[in-house]
């Protein structure tokens, strides 16, 4: 067996177990609360993927899904006193359900403009919050506890909090990655390289898109109410468009359309910002730019795509 | 005098400011408009490049001594000009792939322009004198009208539609729009169309910097007044579509206004209301009042 796609294929379960226990013992190596973080940009960026990089859809209001499913969750956590998994099922769904509408919308439009509705939609989800007395306007919501887990374990302790977040992840990217190899996920894939195509074959195409949108939506919802637990606050960053741009910055960075990249991704700008945060201050912004600039022109690809590629170039030699 | 129970003086003036704004919808969509035409990208520094239009006014008056009105031609040859720098040196590597890549590019362009302004000059508005000759206002009856902001609505139409006939009327314009159908056949007529294309994002990227410096005495000149007000303009665009130049100039003025009617009914929504009718746009009209499908 000399082709590399088939060796590749037969490398990932072990690549994946490798990771998994990489991420079972990483607490006890590395600060959990910057490890949570990255898990949880890490599946908003997956699940953003999963539109981009194989639905072809670019949504540039990512964060309205992050940010309202961050404030369901602590609303319902802080203010109705529910547990931390009902939490997160309820930010969840109430990311789909927005996705839902958003996605009915958006797909009546195709390419730039559905990037244009997206983010503008997401800016008219921002007013709202601002808005609105019950999300805590400019301050966010506070104080909103991690609780137990099934009324038993207790999130305060970090170690604990982290081993929930890795199971969300998990079991997020593990329904990312099914979607993703299953005739689903080809079928996006044939709308994205060829929509008229797909259309006479007779799929049912704006289904689909709706369908990818309301999922990629959904599990967008899931990092945010997770995320809202592990910090205690949901914040009004969380809805603004700056993290939708954020969001499509780990993808591009990491690998549009590759199953690891948006991880990698986000743990590359998660780290790059913790770490310049206290030495550049302001000019994090200008760094995160030039990243831009440079992926697009140069490194279109991402850190995952040039590595595949590699490996394809030593496999057919 | 009220009309449907509000004062005059408060419709009026909310009027007015509904129209500056709508100007600069106007404007702005306008070289969004011109620059997809021919580019087929969407331009999403156009929000940061009216900014620096701004920022080159206000440094230009405090650092040079330099006026209003030499700023008002000067600001937008200077951003026009990095506009075309830019082109020139990443745009023009980007046609030949999706389209999307040129709205990322841009994105992270905006985010490096943003940034580089926000060290410099922090987050707070620097204020911008209005000119002498424009101080001061005139009582027409039933609501005191501030001469500058007169100003700012007959210069921002005046060049609206001066873009208009250029496009619509004149020789240039007719390359221009021949490009934007067939870029190839125009090219095969002998017309320079790489040139055309440089030269239209360049004078897109002006519109923005020169309704920035108009903006420059009313609202505060600040690193982030572009990226607020250019997500209400992809708004405007989605509403109007970005087939007619025509088109873009009335969808802009009229959002302005209906913005301007909501803060005097229902101030909560005025921030909201843009993208409300353009949520009814699209599920009545899909592809935009002036668009084609």
């Amino acid at each position: 067996m000399n082709n590399p796609n088939s060796m590749f294929a037969r490398a990932l379960p072990i690549l994946f177990g490798v990771l998994f226990l990489i991420g079972l013992v990483a607490p006890f190596a590395v600060y959990p609360t910057f490890l949570m973080k990255i898990l949880c940009f890490g599946l908003f960026a997956c699940a953003f993927n999963l539109l981009l990089g194989f639905a072809g859809l670019l949504s540039f209001g990512h964060a309205a899904f992050l940010g309202s499913a961050g404030y369901v969750c602590g609303m319902l956590v802080r203010d109705v006193g529910v547990t931390p998994e009902v939490g997160i099922i309820g930010g969840t769904l109430a990311a789909g359900a927005l996705g839902w509408l958003f996605g009915m919308l958006a797909i009546r439009r195709t390419g730039i403009y559905f990037a244009m509705i997206t983010l503008a939609l997401s800016q008219m989800v921002y007013f709202v919050v601002l808005q609105w007395k019950a999300t805590g306007g400019e301050d966010g919501l506070q104080g909103v506890p991690r609780g137990h887990l099934f009324g038993i374990i207790d999130l305060s302790d970090n170690i604990a909090m982290y081993y929930l977040v890795f199971a969300v992840f998990c079991i997020g990217f593990f329904i990312i990655y099914r979607a993703i190899h299953s005739p689903f996920g080809q079928i996006l894939k044939a709308i994205r390289e060829n929509e008229p195509r797909a259309m006479s074959l007779g799929y049912d195409v704006a289904k689909f898109k709706l369908l990818a949108f309301v999922l990629s939506a959904a599990l967008a919802g899931m990092a945010g109410a997770t995320k809202t637990l592990v910090f205690q606050l949901a914040s009004l960053t969380d809805v603004h468009w700056h993290t939708s741009g954020e969001v499509v910055l780990m993808t591009l960075l990491g690998g549009l359309g590759t199953v690891l990249g948006p991880l990698v991704g986000a743990a590359t700008i998660v780290s790059l910002q913790t770490e310049l945060a206290d030495s550049v201050g302001s000019w994090v912004t200008v760094i995160m730019g030039v990243i831009f600039v440079v992926c697009v022109l140069l490194f279109r690809r991402g850190i995952v795509g040039e590595l595949q590629a590699l490996i394809h170039r030593a496999g057919i030699r | 005098m009220e009309i449907f129970g509000v004062p005059g003086a408060l419709l009026g003036s909310q009027l007015l400011v509904g129209l500056i704004n709508g100007s600069f919808y106007a404007i702005l969509s306008l070289g969004l408009a011109i620059i997809f035409g021919l580019l087929n990208i969407i331009n999403f520094s156009h929000g940061a490049q009216y900014m620096m239009g701004a920022f080159v006014a206000w440094i230009a008056l405090n650092k040079l001594g330099v006026n209003y009105w030499v700023a008002l031609l000067f600001a937008p040859i200077v951003i026009g000009a990095l506009g075309v720098v830019i082109e020139r040196t990443m745009l023009r590597k980007l046609y030949k792939l999706d389209h999307l890549y040129g709205l990322l590019l841009t994105f992270g362009l905006a985010l490096i322009f943003e940034g580089v302004f926000r060290d410099q000059y922090g987050i707070s508005g620097q204020s911008y004198p209005v000119p002498e000759l424009l101080q001061g206002g005139v009582n027409i009856g039933f609501m005191f009208l501030p001469i500058y902001r007169a100003w700012v609505v007959v210069a921002a139409l005046t060049v609206c539609f001066a873009t208009w006939f250029i496009i619509e009327k004149t020789k240039l314009g007719a390359y221009l729009r021949a490009g934007t159908e067939n870029p190839q056949m125009v090219q095969a007529l002998g017309i320079n169309v790489p040139l055309l294309i440089t030269f239209t994002y360049g004078f897109g990227v002006a519109l923005a910097a020169f309704a920035g410096v108009l903006a420059a005495p009313i609202y505060q000149v600040s690193p982030l007044m572009g990226s607020n007000l250019i997500i209400v303009v992809f708004a405007v665009v989605v509403i109007g579509g970005m087939g007619s130049i025509m088109g873009s100039i009335l969808t802009g003025l009229g959002l302005g206004l209906i913005e301007g009617l909501t803060r005097v009914f229902y101030p909560e929504a005025s921030a909201v209301v843009v993208f409300v009718i353009m949520v009814i746009v699209l599920l009545v009209r899909p592809a935009g009042l002036f668009g084609k499908a």
